[in-house]
């Protein structure tokens, strides 16, 4: 079953004719991921990858049967391309592209807000690496290969870091059942809490680590989250002890501005609501390890 | 971006907030210049520097002669102004605002954030003006005024409204106080801005409102169709480093320790560096290097990490995951051959095809140190460095 993407999925690229977009889905496509055509407006007809390309989401969608899609629009039109797809009746987006401006998304989830939560578009993103079930379908940057099927869930703000931990599991013989990027934006698609609630429902997860970092309120609303309401164990990790106050480290949303928004103050409360710490980076495999044998 | 006070005040005034008279002076003769343009008996000389905390660090000088103008001007300008928000470095003085002087009967705090949780543009106001926000946040948090602003149709009078009422704001001044926070809103929306604040916002002796101090940040990823935002960066007030940095298009944050780090990735960034602390180290920077991690990105990286004279150390952590470990070995083995590296130099390298990256490393008898292990990487460069300071203490 895994989250979000199967191998039933049926996908189409946003930005497919370009040189990222095309890089990409062919990675994708040798991964085994469903690729049924793609959108670049001005192209439609066209062949490219030996699939179709269209002029708009909506023609994508009429003809393929999409319900999944993947961003790779530059930064000034990406949130367009966002409110296309959930218009369209996209199902699932992943939004890859990094530098979309605050205020867009602002707009893009005011957007989202007309839909009835039953056919709202859930959005993952922008600015990830984006969702891979090992063995089913990879909608993303990722390398395919560091991942290998099983039953760990795993959420993240950061692409490396995710796939530092991933490949610790892998030497551990630890597989995932859908690794989600939430993306390193201040303002994004969805929440550590928003997956949570869907691996907590789904059979074929048993744990879910949770890669967070400074900056924002995410982690700790997902800590409470899961004191309340979840049975499966969540493990934690909150990346950037070091970082200065004020400072954006790399990401867009990895800044200090408010009080509980340091790695310190997160690891703390994490802590208090129940959630196993991953002490330092390196030891993600074996602390994942040391949970899954306590089940 | 930040921007100035004397810029956040122009921009504002032009969205209804209102000023006190002031202007610009680059010199000391100037400042007494334009004290005389503005009149009165009074005036403040105000350093222009990217920080908040100028009160305190001396920057803000009350001034009632000519005398007393260009002797503050005299020494401010040129001087490097330490705040609690600068770091040990301070930020130089190049600019200063000159203002009429303004009798203050009360001070309020008006400040617009983009807020994370909620995901739209959320006023706060606090009748403390004067002091910073985040110590009554801290402190007495239920005394602030708190009021979000539903995007689709934007701020609306009623909001200001009530945010002036509690606020306590004469009742003359009332209109006065809905322009200035409905035209706060619209600068924040129109320009792209990620923070608007003005403290204080004072109501004068003789019952005026003024923006006394005014504050404005903007999000980078806008600038593209913000030109005349753009215009007003100021790189005087940037670190050097962070902005050759951002120049070449890498990520750097320059800090306090001796482990220069060059990573691919932001989190993976911010994770060795945590590492090294916990290994027993200090990290001397964050150095975000990118995905794709090239060969010509990471000799630009070396020669970054070499111009901060407190690193006795360099390690470098690259996943490499769509690219490949050989190809990123072969960057590092060039960059390294061509700039004279005489600092101890740890590489871990992990993903794919790891092994032949380790082979081309271990072939090319330039003195790197080898790591397997995120661990093993922080345990070397933390001994290395310690070794280093050793043998420099020796000699």
């Amino acid at each position: 079953m895994a989250i979000l993407i199967n191998k039933n999925s049926k996908v189409i690229v946003q930005g497919f004719t370009g040189q990222i977009g095309t890089f990409h889905s062919r990675d994708m496509i040798n991964y085994g991921t469903n690729i049924v055509g793609g959108v670049t407006p001005g192209k439609g007809g066209v062949t490219h990858l030996e699939r179709p390309v269209f002029d708009t989401v909506k023609d994508a969608v009429t003809e393929t049967g999409a319900d999944s899609s993947i961003i790779f629009i530059p930064p000034p039109f990406a949130a367009d391309g966002i409110m296309e797809a959930a218009d369209a009746g996209i199902k699932y987006c992943v939004c890859i592209t990094d530098g979309i401006p605050a205020h867009d998304m602002i707009r893009v989830k005011r957007y989202m807000r007309r839909y009835r939560v039953e056919d709202k578009m859930v959005l993952t993103g922008p600015n990830c690496a984006g969702t891979i079930s090992p063995g089913k379908a990879m909608l993303g940057i990722m390398p395919g290969h560091i991942y290998i099927p099983g039953r760990v869930g795993v959420i993240g703000r950061s692409g490396t870091l995710g796939y530092e931990a991933a490949s610790q599991m892998k030497a551990e013989g630890i597989g995932v059942s859908t690794s989600v990027g939430i993306g390193g934006d201040p303002i994004n698609g969805s929440s550590f809490k928003d997956h949570l609630t869907r691996f907590e429902q789904d059979p074929e997860t048993d744990a879910v680590v949770m890669i967070g970092e400074i900056g924002g309120p995410q982690e700790a609303e997902a800590a409470e989250f899961y004191r309340d309401n979840m049975s499966k164990p969540v493990i934690g990790y909150i990346a950037g002890l070091t970082a200065p106050k004020g400072k954006r480290m790399g990401h867009a949303g990895a800044i200090i501005s408010a009080f509980g928004e340091s790695a310190a103050e997160k690891v703390e409360i994490l802590q208090e609501c129940g959630v196993t710490i991953v002490p330092r980076p390196s030891e993600f495999g074996s602390t994942v390890k040391a949970a899954l044998a306590s089940l | 971006m930040e921007i100035h006070e004397y810029q956040a005040k122009e921009i504002l005034s032009d969205f209804g907030v209102p000023i006190p008279r002031g202007g610009l002076a680059y010199s000391p003769e100037q400042a007494v210049y334009r004290c005389h343009e503005i009149g009165g008996d009074a005036w403040v000389v105000k350093a222009q520097i990217h920080s908040g905390g100028r009160g305190k660090a001396g920057g803000i000088r009350f001034c009632q002669d000519d005398e007393q103008i260009w002797q503050a001007a005299d020494e401010l300008l040129g001087r490097r102004l330490i705040t609690n928000q600068t770091g040990s470095a301070g930020k130089i003085i190049h600019r200063l605002y000159v203002e009429e002087a303004s009798d203050i009967a009360n001070e309020y705090y008006i400040g617009f954030v983009l807020d994370r949780q909620k995901e739209r543009i959320a006023v706060v106001a606090s009748s403390e003006g004067g002091v910073e926000i985040e110590e009554i946040a801290h402190e007495r948090p239920e005394s602030l005024i708190r009021v979000v602003v539903e995007p689709a149709v934007g701020m609306q009078p009623f909001q200001a409204r009530e945010i002036a009422f509690k606020l306590g704001i004469d009742k003359a001044l009332i209109s006065q106080a809905i322009t200035t926070l409905l035209g706060c809103y619209r600068a924040f929306r129109d320009l792209d801005a990620t923070m608007v604040e003005i403290n204080p916002l004072v109501v004068t002796a003789d019952n005026h409102l003024v923006a006394l101090d005014a504050k404005m940040g903007f999000d980078d990823n806008a600038l593209f169709r913000r030109p005349n935002i753009s215009e007003l960066r100021d790189k005087s007030q940037e670190d050097p480093r962070e902005m050759k940095a951002a120049d070449r298009g890498l990520s750097y944050v320059g800090l306090e320790g001796n482990i220069g780090c060059i990573i691919n990735g932001a989190g993976l960034a911010m994770a060795t560096m945590d590492m090294i602390k916990h290994a027993g180290g200090e990290p001397a920077n964050f150095l975000d290097i990118g995905g794709g991690a090239s060969p010509e990105r990471v000799a630009k990286a070396i020669n970054l990490v070499l111009s901060d004279r407190n690193v006795r150390a360099i390690l470098v952590n690259i996943f490499a995951g769509i690219n490949r470990c050989d190809w990123v070995a072969e960057g590092i083995v060039q960059a390294v051959s061509k700039i004279e590296v005489n600092l101890p130099f740890i590489v871990r390298l992990s993903g794919t095809n790891v092994e032949e990256g380790k082979e081309i490393l271990r072939n090319s008898e330039l003195p790197i140190i080898m790591a397997d292990t995120l661990q093993e990487a922080a345990d070397n460069a933390v001994a290395a460095w310690q070794d280093y300071e050793r043998n420099q203490g020796a000699q």
